[in-house]
């Protein structure tokens, strides 16, 4: 802790500034699916499905030269405490590209030129960092679906309260309001480091920035370790 | 498109002929059912119900509103469907589907017309505010039968509800915080159960395959033998030694259904 950060500073659920929330992972949940699983930081659940490769419909969206990948990120009515109207929003909109683009580097999907993969991520339970918990179970769905890929993708949000770094947020830290409030940056990185993704709402310093995006290395690699096991227990149950 | 080949419509319409199916059950035999509660923190009630490979979640969240014109000192219910394309590579993300439509509607029915939730007993003040009861149900995989389990799903979830907190002065729901009180709920709960007919034989809780091949099917909610909603789906006539045959199996089954998941309506 650096001088200019508050002192006393403690979080609502009393974790440590670096410490993300239970990490509950794993895989083939639909087995309707070509692959499927589930990812969760604490109360926020994510789970999500791979259909594909297909062959792309309608026939204009096709890509004659290389494979498409297309997300579509949606909540549940009931995930939140206030129910949310079912069925796509301006958010949600955002969000499923967001969370395409955030997948595309590591997804070798080129050869399939003119055929879709398609992948479903649904919130089941809400308490921030949903679309993080998204993209960590989609990563870990393409990868049990078969998808050739680079690496995995791991996902997480940083925040900043009042002066204070803090990984995994959750809803109460979302409104923080002393201080200089809160600043939210989800993130996500490569399995090879690189920035896939990264947003930013509130307030902060480059340095700050700078060193928020080492948290999010450094939570990435507990992240990584569960998605890795969770795929690998699938493996090992397919023998 | 991925439909259920002619070769195995026959085959299935052959076992069927036998008394048999492919998945080894009986043709008035369920698959096994696990109810799970509680499944969602932020919902007031919440269920996921799985039948074999089929799964869904139904979800409460209540809201206070106007009363409807006709029913001024009753609460509201609404019950919406989303069939998601997580659950099955035939669902596409847009609109509802026709589909989705149909088993909201005929959930909402059951619910309704069996008077299952006192809607009296959820009116503020008469004319002006009451409580909207939204049961909402998600398919999660769709290996067939999604009707019964969906109605099985809004009755667990609904037995587990508390109402939120409400703020008289500020008029205002205090979404999160949860009082004691439990939806009320009649005694008599209503089983909603689905008859299909294939070829010419009768069956329960179909699997995705003999769904397709379906010619015709009967979705009855009832409580304990007395019918509240009913609702025929597709084109194929029946005739009425048939459609009382399909009355006889689903008195049966909703005696069977019952016992097996009374322990969680508790």
């Amino acid at each position: 802790m650096t001088a200019k950060k508050s002192e006393n500073f403690e979080r609502p659920d009393g974790r440590k500034p670096n410490e993300l929330r239970k990490i509950t992972a794993k895989v083939g949940i639909v087995p309707n699916a070509d692959g499927s699983a589930m990812f969760g930081f604490g109360d926020t659940i994510a789970i999500a499905a791979v259909y594909g490769p297909k062959k792309m419909h309608p026939q204009h969206a096709q890509d004659p030269e290389r494979g498409t990948l297309r997300c579509n990120y949606n909540m549940l009515s009931f995930s939140v405490t206030e129910r949310i109207r079912p069925g796509p929003s301006r958010r949600s909109t955002e969000i499923s590209k967001i969370t395409e683009w955030a997948l595309k580097p590591i997804v070798m999907i080129d050869d399939f030129a003119g055929n879709v993969v398609d992948v479903h991520i649904n919130i089941l339970q809400a308490n921030a960092s949903t679309r993080c918990a998204g993209i960590n179970a989609a990563a870990m769905a393409l990868a049990h679906a078969g998808i050739p890929m680079k690496n995995l993708v791991t996902s997480v949000s940083i925040g900043k309260l009042d002066k204070n770094l803090v990984v995994d947020l959750i809803k109460e830290e979302e409104d923080w309001e002393e201080g200089e409030g809160a600043t939210d940056i989800p993130i996500t990185l490569t399995g090879d480091g690189k920035i896939s993704h990264i947003q930013l709402d509130g307030k902060i310093t480059k340095k700050q920035l700078i060193e928020a995006v080492e948290l999010a290395k450094e939570a990435g690699k507990e992240i990584y370790a569960a998605q890795k096991k969770a795929l690998k227990e699938a493996g090992e149950d397919k023998k | 498109m991925i439909e259920t080949s002619r070769l195995t419509e026959e085959r299935i319409k052959e076992y069927l002929n036998e008394g048999k199916r492919f998945d080894e059950r009986k043709l008035d035999e369920f698959r096994e059912i696990t109810i799970e509660t509680g499944i969602s923190k932020n919902a007031e009630g919440s269920a996921r119900v799985k039948i074999g490979k089929t799964e869904v979640l139904v979800g409460i969240k209540m809201d206070v509103a106007a009363p409807y014109p006709d029913s001024q000192d009753k609460g509201n219910l609404m019950v919406t469907a989303e069939l998601l394309p997580l659950s099955s590579p035939r669902f596409e993300s847009g609109p509802p589907s026709f589909n989705a439509i149909e088993l909201a509607r005929v959930i909402d029915r059951g619910v309704r017309e069996s008077k299952f939730i006192e809607m009296e007993k959820l009116c503020i003040k008469e004319g002006e505010k009451v409580w909207n009861v939204m049961i909402d149900i998600y398919s999660i995989n769709d290996d067939g039968n999604l009707f019964d389990a969906a109605g099985i799903g809004a009755i667990a979830a609904l037995k587990t509800a508390k109402i939120p907190k409400y703020d008289e002065e500020k008029e205002k729901v205090l979404f999160g915080e949860w009082t004691k009180n439990e939806i009320p709920l009649s005694k008599e709960i209503p089983i909603s159960l689905t008859v299909h007919k294939v070829g010419n034989n009768f069956i329960v809780d179909p699997t995705k395959e003999e769904e397709d091949i379906s010619e015709t099917r009967i979705t009855i909610a009832s409580c304990d033998g007395v019918i509240h909603s009913m609702q025929k789906g597709n084109s194929k006539e029946l005739g009425v030694d048939e459609f009382h045959k399909i009355l006889d199996l689903i008195e049966k089954t909703e005696r069977e259904i019952f016992k097996k998941i009374e322990k969680h309506l508790k």
